[in-house]
This record gives structure tokens, sequence and C-alpha cells, in this order.
């Protein structure tokens, strides 16, 4: 075989694998709603993560998950100070 | 399939981990040097280290017919002890005569530290002093894109440093064109979660082409599969790639970026 799968082999190949991640993902939030202190999970800044990604997942463009790492990733400050010689 | 895995850390495997990889088709591998787990104590116990690396694991690897390539540095974790890193790179040069000795690695940054860039830094400059190829860690998780745009722009601050002779390592979604698009190497580390999937490592692959990039295990004493490479070719093969742009992957293109270093000898399996 070298032909690349086409997008009906690929949705057939990975549906039900997909449809699994995504109960786990809504079983994880039942469960953190149904556990004591739910109110401080909510406010909780990862959290928030969560609910972008979830946002970006429903997004059509074509680099969702570049920009789920970005909403992972710390900030990048460009006049952050380099090392020199050591004096 | 014959194949090589870039990145492995055999000091932490079994020999049942060897002989699994031989069966899967590894014929080499490259071990850069690492984190124990613990921060070392003394300049002495990075030096025992190195004799591992040099002189134990390549015994262990031929015994299953791999040929088996290593990286010196201090890690990234260890560099918050600046003494302590300053007097490994100062004996690091003591180990870059023995022939299975690819170049200083994995260097990089792990918190983002300045600190670690200092570190960083100086291992650069004693690359660049004894000519030896740079293969470099990007942190983990939130840290990664930070870092990664932190080496980058301390690889671009230098004239000296030739991108096709530096590797950066542990690319993913978010980090991958950082190294592509300024012509370093790059590779893919095949984690169970915190890193690439086989399955993301092919669609990275798809999007960005099969120049300059490889994959790895990456395998070490946290949670890590020795054989994910195989796992890589056999996800290649079920999404209908050739197996010559498989093999570029997993096998020619590690070959090509190590045969710039001046001791790499290589036997082809027959």
């Amino acid at each position: 075989m070298s032909e690349p799968l086409t997008a009906d082999q690929i949705f057939d190949r990975v549906f039900l694998e997909t449809r699994a991640k995504l109960l786990a993902v809504a079983a994880t939030l039942d469960r953190l709603d149904r556990a004591e202190g739910t109110d401080r999970v909510r406010n909780d800044f990862r959290m928030e993560q969560l609910r972008k990604s979830i946002d970006i997942i429903q997004n059509s463009s074509n680099d969702r998950a570049e920009q789920l790492q970005i909403v992972f990733s710390d900030p990048y400050d460009e006049q952050w100070k380099r090392p020199g010689l050591r004096t | 399939m014959y194949y090589i895995d870039p990145h492995i850390h055999m000091v932490s495997r079994v020999t049942d981990d060897y002989e699994r990889m031989a069966r899967m088709g590894c014929v080499a591998m490259s071990e850069p040097a690492f984190w124990a787990g613990f921060d070392r104590g003394s300049v002495d116990g990075f030096r025992d280290y190195f004799r591992q690396l040099t002189e134990v694991e390549p015994k262990r690897a031929a015994a299953v017919g791999i040929q088996h390539f290593t990286w010196l540095c201090i890690n990234a974790k260890e560099a918050e002890n600046v003494e302590l890193s300053r007097e490994v790179i100062a004996m690091i040069p003591e180990f870059l005569d023995s022939p299975n000795v690819l170049g200083i690695g994995e260097i990089g940054l792990n918190k983002n530290t300045k600190n670690e860039a200092q570190i960083f830094w100086e291992h650069m400059e004693l690359a660049l002093k004894t000519e030896e190829l740079i293969l470099i860690h990007t942190p983990h998780l939130q840290d990664k894109y930070k870092g990664t745009r932190m080496i980058v722009d301390m690889l671009l601050d230098d004239p000296r440093i030739k991108p096709e002779r530096t590797l950066i390592d542990h690319v993913e979604e978010h980090t991958v064109k950082l190294a592509k698009e300024h012509g370093f190497w790059c590779a893919m580390t095949l984690y169970p979660i915190t890193k690439c999937t086989p399955s993301r490592a092919a669609d990275i692959i798809e999007m960005y082409g099969d120049d300059r990039i490889m994959v790895n295990s990456a395998g070490d004493w946290g949670p890590s599969e020795p054989l994910a490479v195989p796992d890589f070719v056999q996800e290649m093969r079920r999404r209908g790639h050739s197996e010559k742009k498989i093999s570029k992957i997993v096998y020619e293109n590690p070959l090509e970026f190590f045969s710039q270093c001046k001791r790499f000898e290589f036997k082809a399996p027959e």
C-alpha cells in the first residue's frame, strides 16, 4: 500500500477512537462536577485552558493542534535577557 | 525495516529492551547524556557516567548487533548548580576522542531560568570551539514554547552556529516550524502522555515534510516506550506512506545528520 488514505478512510478508522476520547473528556468533567470543591476547580486557570481548548476544537481551522499547544504554553518575552560571557 | 533510534537513554533500560529493539530492526542508537533522576554531587560522578556512555553501553548494544553512539553534557536540570556545570563542561573534552561520541547534548533549557540559559550558552561555546555537533533538549509542557523560542534566539544570535549541524529535539505542533524555518534539524519524541504520539508525529510529517526531521523514543527511567519508533513506522504504513518515505525518516535522516561528525563510523547492515 503506498497511496495516502482518503478522508472517508481516515474517518472510518478514527471515528470510534475519537468518540472514546470525547467521552473520556465528558466523563472527566462530570466527575469533577460531582466531587466536593468543584467551585474551586471551576476557577482554576487550568480549567479555563480546557474550556478554551474545547472552543478551539469546534473551529474550522486546520491548525487546531497548534492552537491548543499555545493555550497550554507560557508566554514568551522577546526582550528576555540573553546570557553572555561570564565575568 | 531497519531503523535508528536517535535518542534513547539505555543506561536506564534492561538488556531485554536491547534485544527487543534489535528484533524490531534497530541497527543503531544514540544516547544523549541525561539527568539521573537525582542531582549528581561531583564532577567525578559525571566522569563515571561518561565512561558508562562511552565504554559500557557500546558493549551491551554490540552484544545484540546494535551500534551505540552518545552525546555528552550536563543536563539543564542540573544547570542551577553553575559551579558544577562549569566543572563538567571543562571535563567533557577528556571524552571527545571516544569513537562513539557524536557531539555535545542534550543541552538546552528545562524551566527557562537565567542559569540554564547561561550553561546552555557555555555548552554551545564548547561545541563551537571543538567543532562538535549539537543536540538540543527543549522543555516540557507549558515551558516548551517559551524555551524553544529562547533557544532559537540564542542560536540565531551567534553567526558561528551552523543550523545543519544543530538538532532541536522534542518538537511538537507549536515548535516544529521554529526549528525548520531556520534550517535546523529537528526530532519528535514519542511519549505516551507528555510529548508526541506516533499518530501526531505522522500528522506533523504530513504537514511539514520529511526533510531534516526524525523520530525517537527518548526511552528512559520514566514512562516511555523503547519500541516507539517501530510504532511510528506502523502508523505511517497504515496511512499508506511508502517504505521509502518511512525509511528516510527513521534511518536515512539520522545517518545524514550523524555523518557530519568526524568520528562517525557506521557499519550498514548487509
